[in-house]
Parts: C-alpha cells; sequence; structure tokens
C-alpha cells in the first residue's frame, strides 16, 4: 500500500500548517479578541465538599472597571437547568447550593481589563458549612460521604439508565464482563496470583490552556473554542439554551494541544452563559493553574489475579479496577466501560472476569486522556504479568508469546481479533533491544534492568464522522470536516486522502478549520479515531466528487481516460471558470453492542491499537535514582498515512507517559492541591529524556482502515510504565506497584528488601 | 495611574507604545501590539513558549515587564524569517516535523537560534543544557534534539 501504488498517501509530507507556526503566525483560539469583549475570571472554592450558605459580591461589584459579578443563581435565571456533561447531567456552569472538589468555579467577575477582574474575584467572599470528603477510589465504594444525592444520566448511553434517580451511591457506572468460566479456571490452576497496582492524579497540561469566546445575541450564539469536539459542545449548548443546533456556531481553530483535555463541555458553556448575561462578548480563558481544577487523568486501583497452569499458561483471570472520576464524571464512565473491557491484558485467556467501577470522590473531574484509562490498566496488568514470569523462572518475553493474543483468536470481549499484530509489535521491541544478547547489568552501587511492556485499546464504537469535499472549477479542492488539528497532523492527513483519491495535487488542497456552521457532525477528535473515521469519510466524499467528475466529462463528452486537466472540463461544462463538485459522505463503522450481563460483543471495535514499549534502566542503590538509558517504542498503526509526522506522535505520546510515570503527580495535602503550576508539576523536559529513544512501527495493513491506517495518537503510551517497573525489578529485585515511580519509591523499596524500612512521612 | 510610554526596537524596527505598570513584555507584544507568536503558556516563566531574546540575551517575555524594554533591541519569532526565506531551523524543524501543536515552537526555536550563534557546534549535551527551559508537550523531544544537531551541521558548512 504505502508508497506503492499509492502517490500522496503513505508518504512523508511537512504539515500543512506548520510554516504559519515556525513564523509564528499560526491562528490559536487563544490569540483572539472580540470588540467590545469582557473579560471573565473565575473565584473558586477553597474546599472540597460544602453547602454554599452566603455569597457576599458587593466588594468586587464595587471596584472600578467591574462590569458584573456573577453566581450559579444568576445563571439558573436565564437557564433553568444549568447542568452539563456527556454521560451524567451533573455539573453545574456555576455551583449551586453546593461545592464538589477544590477549585469548582463559584461566580465570575467580567470587566475590560482582565486584571481588574482577576482582583475583583478575589474579592468575593464566599461562607461554607464545609461537609466531610472523600478522596481515594476505593474508600468512595463504601464511604458515607456522597458526592450527589441523586444521579442524573444524560440519556445518551444505554448502560447507564438503570443508574436514573439513584441514591446514596458514589458509583456512577458498574461494567461486568464474563468471558469463560474465572472461578472454575482458578479452582483447577497450579499457580494463583494476585497484586494491587495504583496510578496517580495527572494532569494534560495543554500549553494553550482551554479558552473559549462567547458571543450571544437575540436568538444566536457563537462560541470559538480550543474545543477537541465542536459537535459535541453545539450539541450541549444548544440543550442548555433550548434552541435548534443552527442556532449555535461552534469554531475553532489549530489547538495548542488537546490529550483529551478539551472534549466535550469545558469552559464554553460557562462563557455562552456570561454572555447571555451580560449582552456582551466574554472571553474565559483559563491559566494553567486552573487547567488542574477543570480535568485530570483518573486515578485508579486495579486488584488483578491470575490462574496459571502448570505450563506457564494462564487459564483464568480476574480483574476489579476502581477509576476515581472526582467530582463530575464528565467521560469517566465510558473510560470504565470502554477501557474496562480490555483489564485482563492482550492475552489469550479462556476464562476472565472484569468489575470495573466509576466512582465519584471530592477531587477535581477526571475524563479523558491519551489512551483512554488504557495506560492505568497496562501498567497493572504488564507488571503483573511480568512478576508471573519472573516467579515461574519463565523469560518474560518468552512467557508473553506462550500466551499472547493473536489474528483469528477472540479477546475477552467475545470478538475475534483481526489485524491486530501483537505478537510482532512485541518481536519489534525485542528485536530493538537485542532481547536474546548478554545484557550489561551493571556492578557496584549502579545497577542495570531492561523490561517490557505491551498494550492494546479498541477504538471507541460506534461513532459517525462527516465530510464534504468541493472540487473549484480551477482544479484546487477544498475538505470540508470537524476534526480539530491539535499538533496530530489530521489536516494534512486529511489533504493526502482527499489528493490521493482526486488525484490532485496537495499543495491545491485545503482544509477548512471546524466551524459548526460550516463543516459536517463529527463525533470528535479523541480516542485516536480520527484517521480512520475522518480517514473513510473524507475518502468516501472525495470519491463522490470524483464520481461526479467522471459523469460530468461524459457528460460534456471527455471521454474517461483523456486526461484533460479540471479546469478545462469545468469551463466546457458551465462555459467559464463556474461552478463547484461536491461530494460528501457519512461514516460509521460496523458494531454490535455488549450485553449487559455478559459484556460480551461479536463486533466491539473496528480496530484494535497496539503499542510495546522497551526501557533499560539504570538504579543507584544509595539513592534509588533511575536514569532511563533506552526506550524503544513500537507500534502497530496499521499503514500510515504520513510517516514523518507518526514517530513524532509515538515519540510524544511515549514521552507523555514517561512524565506520568516518573514524576507527574497532583499531590494533594489537607484537601489542598499544592503543585498546580508546571514550576511543581514536573513533566518532562529536554533534560529528563532518555539518554537514547527509538520509536516505530511494524509494517502492517488494516484492511477496513482508509489506505489500510488506523489510530496512532496513544499506542505510544501503552507499555511506557510497566516497562519501566519491570526494568527495575530486573536491575534490582524490587517492585513498585504505585506510580509515580520516584526515587524515594525505589529507595523505599530499596530499604524494605534490605529489611531496614524507612519511616514513612 | 498614566501608563508609560516606551521607545524601543522590535526586530529591528522602531517601535513605540504606552503600557500600564503592571502588564508584562508578553502582554504588550501580543496585546497591544498584536505580536502574537509569542505565547502564554503558563505565565509564570516554567514553559518557555514566549522566549525572546534582548540585546541578544535570552529571557522569557513573561518575566521581563513592558516598561524594561525602553531603550533595548527586542527579538521575536516574528522576526526570525528573512520575508519569505525562513531560517534555516524553521525550515528543518518543518522538513523534520519537529513540531506538533506550535504552541512551545516559537520558543524553541528563539532559544535554538540563541544557542547557534553563540555556539555552532554544540554537542547533544549542551543542546538539551540550552534548550532545557523550553517544555514541549506533544513531540517528546527527540526530533527537535536531533533537529538543532542537524541544522548546526548545514549552517557551519555552508
Amino acid at each position: 500500500m504505502a508508497g506503492g501504488s499509492t502517490t500522496t498517501v503513505g508518504h512523508s509530507y511537512p504539515r500543512m500548517e506548520g510554516r504559519a507556526k515556525v513564523t509564528g503566525r499560526a491562528e490559536y483560539i487563544y490569540n483572539m479578541r472580540l470588540p467590545s469583549m469582557l473579560h471573565a475570571k473565575v473565584h473558586r472554592s477553597p474546599i472540597s465538599h460544602g453547602r454554599i450558605l452566603s455569597i457576599d459580591t458587593s466588594e468586587a461589584s464595587a471596584m472600578p472597571g467591574v462590569h458584573h459579578v456573577i453566581t450559579g443563581e444568576d445563571v439558573k435565571k436565564v437557564l433553568p437547568e444549568p447542568y452539563y456533561g456527556p454521560a451524567f447531567h451533573d455539573q453545574p456552569i456555576l455551583a449551586l447550593d453546593k461545592v464538589r472538589h477544590f477549585g469548582e468555579p463559584v461566580a465570575v467577575v467580567l470587566a475590560t481589563d482582565p486584571h481588574i477582574a482577576e482582583t475583583a474575584a478575589q474579592r468575593i467572599v464566599v461562607d461554607y458549612e464545609e461537609l466531610p470528603a472523600v478522596f481515594d477510589e476505593v474508600e468512595a465504594l463504601t464511604s458515607d460521604v456522597i458526592v450527589h444525592e441523586e444521579l442524573k444520566p444524560a440519556g445518551t448511553f444505554a448502560d447507564l439508565k438503570h443508574l436514573a434517580g439513584k441514591r446514596d451511591t458514589n458509583i456512577a457506572l458498574d461494567y461486568h464482563l464474563q468471558h469463560g468460566d474465572a472461578d472454575k479456571a482458578f479452582a483447577d490452576a497450579e499457580h494463583v496470583f494476585e497484586h494491587t497496582f495504583r496510578t496517580q492524579q495527572t494532569m494534560h497540561t495543554p500549553f494553550e490552556p482551554m479558552v473559549a469566546l462567547a458571543d450571544v445575541r437575540n436568538d444566536h450564539a457563537t462560541v470559538y473554542s480550543s474545543t477537541q469536539g465542536p459537535s459535541f459542545v453545539r450539541f450541549e449548548l444548544a440543550r442548555l439554551l433550548g434552541w435548534p443546533e443552527s442556532n449555535v456556531r461552534i469554531k475553532t481553530a489549530h489547538l495548542g494541544g488537546g490529550f483529551g483535555a478539551k472534549v466535550y463541555v469545558k469552559v464554553e458553556a460557562l462563557a455562552m452563559a456570561l454572555s447571555l448575561i451580560a449582552h456582551r462578548p466574554v472571553r474565559v480563558a483559563l491559566t494553567m493553574e486552573e487547567q488542574f481544577y477543570t480535568i485530570t487523568k483518573h486515578p485508579s486501583t486495579f486488584r488483578i489475579q491470575s490462574a496459571v497452569d502448570k505450563d506457564g499458561k494462564v487459564i483464568g483471570r480476574k480483574c476489579e479496577v476502581w477509576w476515581n472520576g472526582g467530582a463530575y464524571a464528565d467521560i469517566g464512565p465510558r473510560v470504565t466501560q470502554k477501557s474496562g473491557f480490555t483489564a485482563a491484558g492482550p492475552y489469550d485467556i479462556d476464562n476472565v472476569a472484569i468489575d470495573s467501577y466509576a466512582l465519584y470522590t471530592n477531587r477535581p473531574p477526571a475524563g479523558a486522556l491519551r489512551g483512554f484509562g488504557i495506560p492505568q490498566l497496562v501498567w497493572a496488568y504488564e507488571s503483573h504479568t511480568d512478576i508471573i514470569a519472573r516467579e515461574l523462572g519463565i523469560d518474560p518475553i518468552a512467557f508473553r508469546k506462550q500466551n499472547i493474543l493473536r489474528n483469528g483468536r477472540p479477546q475477552a470481549v467475545g470478538t475475534i481479533v483481526k489485524d491486530g499484530e501483537f505478537e510482532a509489535v512485541l518481536d519489534g521491541v525485542a528485536e530493538r533491544m537485542n532481547w536474546n544478547r548478554p545484557f550489561d547489568k551493571g556492578s557496584g552501587t549502579k545497577l542495570r534492568g531492561r523490561g517490557v511492556g505491551l498494550g492494546f485499546k479498541a477504538s471507541i464504537s460506534p461513532t459517525t464522522s462527516s465530510a464534504i469535499v468541493s472540487v473549484n472549477a480551477d482544479g484546487s479542492c477544498i475538505v470540508y470536516c470537524s476534526t480539530v488539528d491539535m499538533g496530530q497532523g489530521s489536516d494534512t492527513a486529511m489533504a493526502q486522502i482527499a489528493s490521493e483519491v482526486l488525484d490532485i495535487p496537495i499543495e491545491k488542497i485545503r482544509v477548512v478549520n471546524p466551524d459548526t456552521d460550516v463543516t459536517p457532525y463529527d463525533m470528535s477528535t479523541l480516542g485516536s479515531r480520527s484517521t480512520f473515521h475522518m480517514g473513510h469519510a473524507v475518502r468516501l466524499a472525495a470519491g463522490d466528487a470524483r464520481d461526479k467528475l467522471h459523469a460530468m466529462a461524459e457528460e460534456v463528452g471527455m471521454p474517461e481516460g483523456s486526461n484533460a486537466p479540471l479546469p478545462e472540463l469545468f469551463i466546457r461544462k458551465f462555459g467559464m471558470r463556474a461552478g463547484a463538485i461536491v461530494g460528501s459522505a457519512n461514516y460509521i463503522p460496523e458494531f454490535s453492542p455488549p450485553n449487559y450481563d455478559t459484556g460480551q460483543s461479536t463486533n466491539a471495535t473496528p480496530f484494535w491499537m497496539i503499542g510495546a514499549t522497551g526501557a533499560e534502566v539504570e538504579v543507584d542503590t544509595e539513592t534509588g535514582q533511575l536514569t532511563i538509558l533506552r526506550l524503544v517504542n513500537v507500534c502497530d498503526i496499521g499503514t500510515p498515512i504520513n510517516p514523518i509526522v507518526v514517530e513524532t506522535q509515538i515519540s510524544g505520546a511515549a514521552v507523555m507517559q514517561l512524565g506520568f510515570t516518573l514524576t507527574e503527580n497532583m499531590v494533594i495535602e489537607n484537601g489542598q492541591l499544592t503543585n498546580p503550576s508546571l514550576a511543581d508539576y514536573k513533566i518532562p523536559g529536554f533534560f529528563d529524556m532518555p539518554d537514547t529513544m527509538e520509536n516505530g512501527y511494524i509494517d502492517a495493513v488494516q484492511e477496513n482502515g482508509p489506505f489500510g491506517a488506523k489510530g496512532a495518537g496513544e499506542s505510544g503510551t501503552f507499555g511506557v510504565s510497566p516497562a519501566i517497573a519491570n526494568a527495575i525489578d530486573d536491575a534490582v529485585g524490587v517492585r513498585i506497584s504505585e506510580m509515580p515511580i520516584t526515587a524515594e519509591a525505589v529507595f523505599r523499596a530499596l530499604r524494605e528488601k534490605q529489611g531496614k524500612p524507612l519511616e514513612e512521612n | 495611574m498614566a501608563k508609560h510610554h516606551v521607545e524601543t526596537t522590535i526586530n529591528g524596527e522602531p517601535v513605540e507604545y504606552l503600557c500600564e505598570t503592571s502588564q508584562t513584555l508578553l502582554d504588550v507584544l501580543r496585546d497591544e501590539l498584536g505580536l502574537t507568536g509569542s505565547k502564554e503558556g503558563c505565565a509564570s516563566g516554567d514553559c518557555g513558549a514566549c522566549s525572546v531574546t534582548i540585546d541578544g540575551r535570552l529571557v522569557c517575555s513573561c518575566l521581563v515587564m513592558g516598561v524594561e524594554a525602553s531603550g533595548h533591541k527586542i527579538e521575536t519569532i516574528e522576526g526570525m524569517a528573512d520575508g519569505e526565506n525562513l531560517h534555516p531551523l524553521q525550515q528543518k524543524f518543518l522538513e523534520q516535523a519537529a513540531l506538533q501543536c506550535g504552541i512551545c515552537t516559537p520558543g524553541v526555536l528563539v532559544a535554538a537560534k540563541s544557542l547557534l550563534e553563540r555556539n555552532p557546534d554544540p554537542t547533544e549535551t549542551e543542546v538539551r543544557y540550552w534548550l532545557a527551559g523550553n517544555l514541549c508537550r506533544c513531540t517528546g523531544y527527540d526530533k527537535i534534539i536531533r533537529t538543532v544537531m542537524d541544522v548546526a551541521a548545514e549552517m557551519r558548512s555552508s
């Protein structure tokens, strides 16, 4: 496919907007200003759980330059049901009656000068009756602290409907999967293993912080937002307003990163409500700090058990996963279910039982973050798998290969795997690491080890993408789609696909920034779904346009194969350079919904994403200090549309996960977040890079994908965390079961092993 | 309070502006002068997306006050290309896909240019050291490092 019969697809192209980006001229919503616009600054809750007794806005209102001070009650006057969310209508635009997490928006100041708005916001005085809070996902299961008095499912997801009206629970979704007979497998097993792993709360930190400008007039609202999902934002704002979707317009530009932080509604509902009240355009621009209070990655606890027979075959696996969703569900219940069904790992296990729970707590909300729960699961199942291999005295790669899932076999969800190159990906890592050659284990106080991790993900399904492709009379072409380019290079990939189908040079193709008045529906830019879903929609729309061009050629007497240039064809048809040929398409993959009781589905996903990492580490046994000597990331991404951009995607995904593995941690003490800044919340920098890093993909074809491609944005994250933990175990014989893996954590584990444990802090 | 009148030079051109005492150089560049190439990632000097040079010295413009620019020479990303001709760093970043979302890119380019002007033959460690004040959330850094090394070699040989 790639590079062979294709002329554009499969070849490396510089990103279309690249020149604008390297010259500082790219368009971002953060750069936007509107005439007579007001700046909004949010007053946030300092406590994690409490009743709002009173809000005193008098001092803030009296400040010169302040136009409005707005509370939840003011919002309620213009929007009677001001609650939003994709899974539950549980999140108020501004707090009403209660606050449920620290940093929750309580009131807003509007001013012409953002500095005045900020100072005034600090002068709002709120009196709370503080309530006990729950922060831990396992405690939330049985806690007396109830985050929401009553559950309010949004009605969009069938598996949440039974939760409507439920009281006295923090469980926002319970998901169960039964495959074979796990209990019997454990009864028959030669060896049984059980471990528990935990992950911490982290944040996406997109470098263009969330921002929305709303301009609401009479019966029409325009919202400019740095959003990954303009179609959903339109749907949700129209619902809140009670207006048709045609009266709500959402526009985006290039996004300064997203990583899942900017899916669904984030600041758009607030901006819309403020503009509705103020009758002026309003800009809500969060700071880096405020992003930590807005959306995060789920902390998790995962208890995993395996039943293994005498030959080292895993015959049964039981998984219990608790997801800490924070105070508002956002898309957490979907993480619980969609990730949940892969919790047993990329292995061919006949008997699997999975129980996965979404929990409300009093932390900031958790939602989608690059991998949608998968990295938390891989961390656990690949650490667990490695421990089993070591305890049975089997080489970790040989043990994995013995149990690995192969094409033609059913995954635990009951779907037969197709185009899932698990073994080739694992082999790809092993080869690059020279796994079968001797390895220098170091000496003295500097000991070395190596480890691998292999993970996978199903695509979110079923979801729809729509596209329009318009061919101009001069033979150039415009692609209209609502896929948002947030750095992943989707505009370039879509242009390549249109170019390939229409045989129009890519230089003559333009991809329009999403604008819901112009670009048709797309579910959202998330979950590595765009290349596959929108790629198909653009391919089909371009094909539709091509067919119409062929028909037109026939009509004007230009036979097939005449190779007449497109402009000539338009002139023949329209008598001059005029007209446009428009193709369009909707794409939705085939899907079978899972059975509620067993979780089984014959077709749960259109494709599988696979990623593996190998790590070589050096541990300083005197300090616990860890050096990543080498990181090898290999993925099955099908056949890439734009190879050079895909390589950067894999690299970026792996290094992001490296941060989550080693340093990133939202530290909460006494109900307060102590480190909401890039100074104290440590994301990887140039100096945290592994000494050497290799990123690659295997030769593969996704048969049902556009030009053999499938999603690639998340696969690089999957194996990183367990590969490092497994390498540490290989180096110094200690097992870290909780992220982040800090030097302190390693040092504590070393002292524990020596029988000289350190005291807790 | 009255605004301050500042005369300075930006990308080789004389510029005058009025600014509040509280405005940073980044605020002035973005909000008063429309030079939005310098980015506000964190506004606390941690990310480097707002990097500019003042009299050749690399700084975070969010940590410099607008009034401090008076009488100095400021260089921003907007001054890096020569008309339509991209600087070799800009060109190579494009070709080698050493950028993604583009928010950190202007700051990284300004910093890398500043490095190569001082040290045309940096080691990989020196590149990492010099760029350590610039954070990137998208690329994983690997291609940035290799691209800067490649450009240094290219510029030396030309």
